[in-house]
């Protein structure tokens, strides 16, 4: 398949799909969702289950350095900047081999693999412990995949974070607003006492654009697709790899995988 | 009935005036938490669940506990506790009150807190611990209630307080094992994914709550000139010093299949607790402590010549309490994500706002137990 079709394939999946989902996940209110919902898309409701977004990160052909898409990510979702305070929100950031896969084998591994830094970010789990825990449905899986959050009805427990194993997700302990560097029209900001986290770019998959980090990462170091379409193109990057998960040994299975 | 409560001397409205200003204080702080948010604690993005969880896990076994008074009383006829079972009864409301309380404390968004019933969801332990402990709260106060107003007119109780007390009973296990689940089934957080972590729930929760009721026993005698008897402490005494030893015998399992297994994930955190972890350990010290203090307190209440001396048996029941509270209060949360996801560790020091919000919660619950007690005795006394 070339570059193009697989292109075209991810724009169908995307435009027809994510409308879909995100109207199903405004429930009941539709005019409340926080992401405008076309209902004409409810008549090409996808099958539930059959797309799971999922991303893999060649960290071979990450620049140590770079902070394209973290920036990206935190100016396109209003992250406020809080960063080296006990009340950080982050959604992506960079972390130790080591810290980010302290399951995994260490022993005799080149100094230079200890310490590359690797991205991290919500795993969007199958089996996601911490839309488990939630208390309201705050927090759930979408039909394709993406663990999603419902800020108007999150009540700020904290459980989904206890439950979280890969520390993916941020409180809002204080206003974020004000800490907020530039602010986007595009996507809303959250008020104090709710959890957030990465949502995939549901906001722009909605529209058939990929998510904000991979777009914008200059070594094309990210890989989006389709877990489920063995023919996308992140399935035959899996296929021709030896790729890794985050603390697989819990059952949560993530659907971000990492080529060391 | 209630109007009892309103009746009292200068010592009883000195001590309600003393927690009506230490509730002040915590509305205070809460205030402040409502207005800045819960930045103002000393959680953070790794350390996220602080004192006020802490303080819920621990009431939740003060509150189990009247079950060591209720199940011999009304089950095994135990007429020892016929004078204080309605004090494990309220000190239970009391206690399940606070617990709801502390979570309310505890969450960012407290104003959507009707959205747990809202939007039922099972799967989650946080929609049936809601459900039991409101319906511990009540079962126990509607039954205590009942019982001493049936008191107060010398008639029997109405035969349907009966089955209410019947299904308190397995309903003080029930709420510490809920509790227990809140913690025990959330993978990657190794020091509380253990199955036994319910079951020693359980017995520290027998062992601190007979130790409170034990000394709520002397304070009655000493402020309300009601004894509860030296038959009943001596029960109470021997009954908690069977649920510590049964806790310790737990922990000890802990360390066993941690060590032992040699799996550094689940030696983790309490190598944090009680050795320290990359030459960080903050709370070693207090772990020992509540260690030894529970080991010398048990030995004190298994002993009958010991516990038999007034002095030792309140001493023991404080260190008992104290140990437990450290261990639950504080090591079971902080330890529970020390480390970090990512093998960081790092500190929690509550802030003084987070510090008044708890005292203000604890005075509100002393002051409605106050109360409760306040009718309780003087219905009991005027009876006798």
């Amino acid at each position: 398949m070339t570059m193009n079709q697989q292109r075209r394939e991810f724009l169908k999946k995307a435009g027809l799909g994510a409308l879909a989902g995100l109207g199903a996940a405004a429930g009941l209110f539709p005019a409340f969702a926080l992401e405008k919902t076309d209902p004409s898309s409810f008549t090409q409701k996808p099958t539930p289950g059959k797309v799971r977004w999922g991303m893999l990160i060649d960290t071979r052909k990450c620049k140590q350095n770079c902070t394209e898409c973290i920036v990206r990510c935190h100016h396109d979702h209003n992250v406020p900047d809080l960063s080296g305070t006990k009340n950080e929100v982050k959604w992506i950031w960079k972390s130790g081999y080591e810290e980010a896969f302290p399951t995994a084998s260490q022993q005799f591994q080149t100094d230079e693999v200890k310490h590359r830094k690797v991205l991290t970010l919500c795993n969007h789990c199958a089996e996601a412990p911490c839309t488990r825990a939630c208390p309201t449905e705050a927090t759930f899986k979408r039909w394709d995949g993406i663990v999603s959050m419902d800020y108007h009805r999150c009540i700020g427990c904290r459980f989904c974070m206890a439950a979280c194993p890969y520390g993916s997700r941020s409180f809002n302990w204080e206003d974020p607003r004000p800490h907020v560097r530039e602010l986007t029209a595009a996507y809303p900001t959250r008020m104090r006492g709710v959890v957030e986290k990465c949502n995939f770019c549901s906001e722009r998959l909605v529209k058939g654009d990929l998510p904000a980090c991979v777009d914008s990462c200059p070594e094309k170091a990210l890989i989006f697709g389709d877990l489920n379409d063995p023919n996308s193109e992140i399935r035959r990057m899996l296929a021709a790899n030896q790729t890794m998960q985050r603390k697989p040994e819990l059952g949560t299975l993530p659907s971000l995988f990492y080529i060391i | 009935m209630i109007e009892k409560a309103l009746k009292g001397g200068r010592g009883y409205w000195t001590w309600v005036a003393i927690l009506l200003a230490v509730i002040g204080l915590g509305v205070t702080a809460y205030a402040r938490q409502m207005t800045l948010g819960l930045g103002v604690t000393g959680m953070g993005r790794d350390i996220s669940w602080g004192v006020y969880i802490a303080q819920f896990t621990f009431l939740v076994g003060v509150a189990a506990s009247a079950v060591m008074l209720v199940l011999p009383y009304y089950l095994h006829n135990q007429k020892a506790f016929s004078k204080i079972v309605i004090v494990g009864e309220f000190l239970a409301v009391s206690a399940a009150l606070m617990c709801m309380l502390f979570i309310l404390a505890d969450m960012g968004r407290p104003d959507r807190v009707l959205n747990v019933l809202l939007h039922p969801s099972p799967h989650s332990m946080v929609f049936w611990d809601v459900l039991v402990l409101n319906g511990y709260l009540f079962l126990n106060l509607i039954s205590g209630w009942a019982v001493l107003g049936a008191e107060r007119k010398g008639v029997a109780p109405a035969p349907w307080v009966k089955w209410l007390i019947y299904l308190s009973i397995p309903w003080a296990f029930s709420i510490h094992t809920v509790t227990a689940f809140l913690f025990a089934g959330l993978p990657g957080r190794h020091l509380w994914l253990t199955a036994v972590l319910a079951p020693r729930f359980l017995a520290s929760a027998f062992a601190a709550g007979t130790a409170i009721l034990i000394l709520l026993t002397f304070i009655l005698k000493r402020v309300a000139k009601f004894d509860a008897g030296d038959e009943a402490r001596t029960k109470l005494a021997v009954l908690g010093a069977y649920a510590g030893v049964a806790n310790l015998f737990f922990l000890g399992t802990e360390f066993f299949t941690a060590f032992y297994s040699n799996v550094p994930a689940h030696m983790h955190s309490l190598q944090y607790l009680y050795f320290g972890l990359d030459g960080q350990g903050p709370l070693v010290p207090y772990m020992w402590f509540s260690l030894i203090a529970g080991i010398i307190s048990v030995g004190i209440l298994l002993s009958p010549p010991l516990r038999r001396k007034t002095g030792m048996l309140i001493a023991a029941c404080i260190g008992l309490v104290v140990s437990i509270w450290i261990d639950k209060g504080v090591g079971l949360v902080i330890g529970g994500f020390n480390p970090t996801p990512f093998e960081a560790i790092v500190d929690y020091i509550p802030t003084f706002t987070e510090i008044s919000v708890t005292l203000g919660i604890w005075a509100i619950g002393l002051l409605v137990l106050t109360m409760l007690l306040k009718v309780a005795i003087t219905v009991k006394t005027q009876e006798t």
